[in-house]
């Protein structure tokens, strides 16, 4: 076959943004700490805290990731039947967590273990998630932090949803107004839920502020496999702002998410925010990254440690000094002890217990295999089997 | 009374709802200005606003994603999905999300949410415009499943399924929409998930919902022409499923055809003759046996007519019972 004379040439390749390496995250990145604990700032994000705030802020850090390592521990010895751990993402978490206010509600995925810790849920609850011994574990209205979502990227829909209640009550466009949040990661941005949960908020200009924690890896699978644009870019092509935050920077995690925040509250719509970090960890307990990532690429993002920079700047700053250390360490110790106790003690649930709450009004059908299944269980009476 | 058709019963529902209770919202695709494409919801914008009568963007896991956080935010959502086969895009938010969340929340948070879905075949559709899902739903514990079948249910189950605290399927025999009855709007409804007889007859018992319900009525209006008498019910519930009523008739007539035009395996006909067999093993005269669609995709429309149940191969069933 020959072409015909005024055959266009081929194509040029379109020209694309470099695809993000995991230890890169580019000049955009907005930082207000350096790895190395130097305070910097930012035209366009500050925070302004006290000394006590300050101290607060890594004290969430050290025992969020003292529970983390408990949590770790006890699936290794069989008391969880497994663990994803959030290693490496406390600053991201807690900076976030902490930037929402009272009224605020949180929609979390699986692994949202800091941001629980700032909405005041007992880390044993999260723990009789990962023993089985229950779906859920506390009240969502009550912690105003949804139940974690497994599914990847389902909760960001409810989080609009939620956040197109808070217009319809017109609780928006002011500072006392409420604002969600929407948690998920690199690798739930590709799905079709999180992409109907941006063009949902764009046009009902929903008081939701997406954060996506790009951790650089979905399970084995990394981020450029995802997507060849940073991922805060992509709000634009659904008509909102985006940032990338150093996600290892509390301060900053703090600063973008408070404005995010406020601004939709405000009645300025959504905001995506994508975290950069690193998943220090495996993806959870059943996982082993070393089939897929190498070591080197772990010793480069220790150096960026979310724990490691706020403990400089604080001693830099002159802020703490050798007793508050020791005061935390022992508070975490025993904080630890706490959970690890309440976990070896968490009883299983009652077997009838699965009939309840199914529905707000049992049917037939459950009672009568409740009432059967009663019968039996009763037949073993004696037997050591209850 | 009120002559209605379906959807216009539907419709009066839906507006009765709505005055009732501020938290009811409706939302889907081309719901508002244009009234649904079956017009179910037509002049329910103009009167209750923008606000609580909304066009949605085209994709089905965000109606019922976002109607879940509506939901938690303490509103009513009716979602309507536009066809039953667009539902599935949204079966991840329904099955995973929707139906667990009153379980994992020990009960703290309660998912009132009505799905409304056009189902079942008989107008000439193009693919995908024609499906029954029923079965999908019914699996799925958490989850209630109602469908009506002539104007005064509609008018009445709507409100209840909007009413009930658990998340309700609620599906519409759309072929039906334009059929009419007297419907006296004042009426008290008895329970939602209750099957009704709704003829009464002494040989054996068609077992129905939805669009099925007129075929077996009609059915059994040609059978009494040959001497025969046929009752048939009406299912209203497909989960919870009112078992005492269906015993009930069976017990009198010993013969059961279920007649539905899902595809028969693993279908709400499959459940409703192993519980038939499970409790009147002794008393029946004959196994129970199914009318549905084929085990088959939903064929061209063209072949609609002979993948559907109609009144002769109802008949023929009966005649296969009977010969037991």
């Amino acid at each position: 076959m020959t072409l015909p004379a005024t055959a266009a040439p081929p194509a040029a390749a379109p020209e694309t943004t470099p695809v993000a390496t995991s230890t890169s995250a580019g000049p955009e990145l907005v930082q207000l700490l350096t790895p190395e604990g130097e305070r910097v700032s930012h035209p366009d994000y500050d925070v302004d805290l006290t000394d006590d705030e300050y101290r607060a802020l890594y004290r969430d850090l050290v025992l969020v990731r003292r529970i983390d390592v408990e949590a770790t521990a006890l699936q290794r010895q069989g008391e969880l039947g497994i663990w994803a751990a959030l290693l490496g993402q406390e600053a991201a978490q807690v900076g976030s967590g902490r930037a929402m206010r009272a009224q605020d509600f949180a929609f979390p995925t699986y692994r949202e273990h800091g941001v629980a810790w700032c909405r005041g849920v007992d880390p044993l609850k999260l723990l009789g998630l990962f023993r089985g011994a229950s779906n859920g574990g506390w009240d969502p209205q009550e912690k105003r932090f949804n139940l974690y979502t497994i599914v990847i990227g389902s909760q960001t829909l409810h989080a609009t949803g939620y956040a197109m209640g808070i217009v319809k009550d017109g609780a928006v466009g002011s500072d006392d107004g409420e604002a969600a949040i929407a948690y998920f990661g690199d690798g739930a941005s590709s799905q079709g839920d999180v992409n109907e949960a941006f063009v949902w908020a764009s046009v009902y200009n929903a008081p939701v502020v997406f954060f996506c924690q790009n951790n650089q890896w979905g399970i084995s699978t990394p981020t450029d496999h995802q997507t060849r644009i940073p991922l805060y870019l992509r709000a634009q092509g659904f008509g909102f702002p985006g940032v990338r935050v150093d996600g290892n920077d509390v301060l900053a995690s703090y600063a973008v998410t408070r404005k995010a925040l406020d601004d939709a509250r405000n009645g300025q719509g959504p905001t995506l925010i994508e975290a950069f970090t690193y998943r220090m960890g495996a993806h959870t307990t059943s996982d082993d990254p070393t089939r897929y990532r190498l070591a080197s690429e772990l010793e480069a993002w220790k150096l960026k440690d979310p724990l490691e920079r706020m403990r400089s700047f604080l001693y830099k700053q002159q802020l703490v000094d050798a007793d508050f250390f020791g005061q935390l360490d022992a508070d975490a110790d025993a904080l630890a002890a706490r959970i690890r106790k309440g976990c070896l003690e968490m009883p299983d649930p009652d077997p009838l217990s699965m009939f309840d709450d199914v529905y707000d009004e049992i049917t037939p059908l459950l009672e009568q295999q409740r009432a059967t299944y009663e019968a039996y269980l009763s037949g073993f009476a004696g037997e050591g089997h209850s | 009374m009120t002559s209605l058709t379906i959807a216009k019963a539907l419709n009066e529902g839906l507006r009765a709802a709505m005055e009732r209770d501020p938290k009811v919202l409706l939302m889907g695709e081309d719901i508002g200005k244009l009234g649904g494409v079956f017009r179910v919801t037509d002049g329910l914008q103009k009167d209750f606003g923008e606000d609580r009568v909304f066009d949605t963007p085209l994709a089905e896991s965000g109606i019922i994603g976002t109607a879940i956080g509506l939901a938690l935010r303490g509103y009513r959502p009716v979602c309507e999905i536009q066809f039953d086969g667009f539902i599935y895009p949204a079966y991840d938010q329904i099955v995973s999300q929707l139906a667990k969340i009153h379980a994992r929340s020990k009960g703290s948070v309660k998912m009132p949410v009505t799905i409304r879905v056009p189902f079942g075949g008989g107008i000439g559709a193009v693919e995908h415009h024609s499906e029954s899902p029923e079965a999908y739903f019914a699996h799925t514990a958490g989850l209630k499943v109602v469908a009506c079948s002539n104007p005064l249910d509609a008018h009445f189950m709507i409100q209840q399924a909007i009413a009930s605290d658990d998340p309700v399927m609620f599906f519409e025999p759309k072929r039906r929409y334009w059929e009419k009855a007297e419907v006296d709007v004042t009426a008290s409804p008895g329970p939602l998930w209750q099957a009704r007889v709704v003829r009464e007859g002494t040989d054996a018992t068609l077992i129905a919902y939805g669009p099925m319900v007129r075929t077996c009525l009609d059915a059994a209006t040609a059978a009494e022409q040959d001497g025969r008498s046929l009752e048939v019910v009406d299912l209203r519930s497909l989960s919870p499923l009112d078992y005492p009523t269906v015993f009930a008739s069976v017990r009198r007539t010993r013969r059961a055809v279920v007649v539905h035009e899902a595809p028969s395996f693993v279908g709400m006909g499959a459940e409703i003759a192993a519980r038939l067999s499970e409790e009147l093993y002794y008393e029946m005269e004959a196994p129970v046996l199914r009318v549905t669609g084929f085990d088959t995709p939903y064929p061209p429309s063209r072949l609609e007519e002979d993948f559907l149940p109609d009144l002769d191969r109802v008949l023929h069933a009966v005649d296969r019972s009977m010969g037991y």
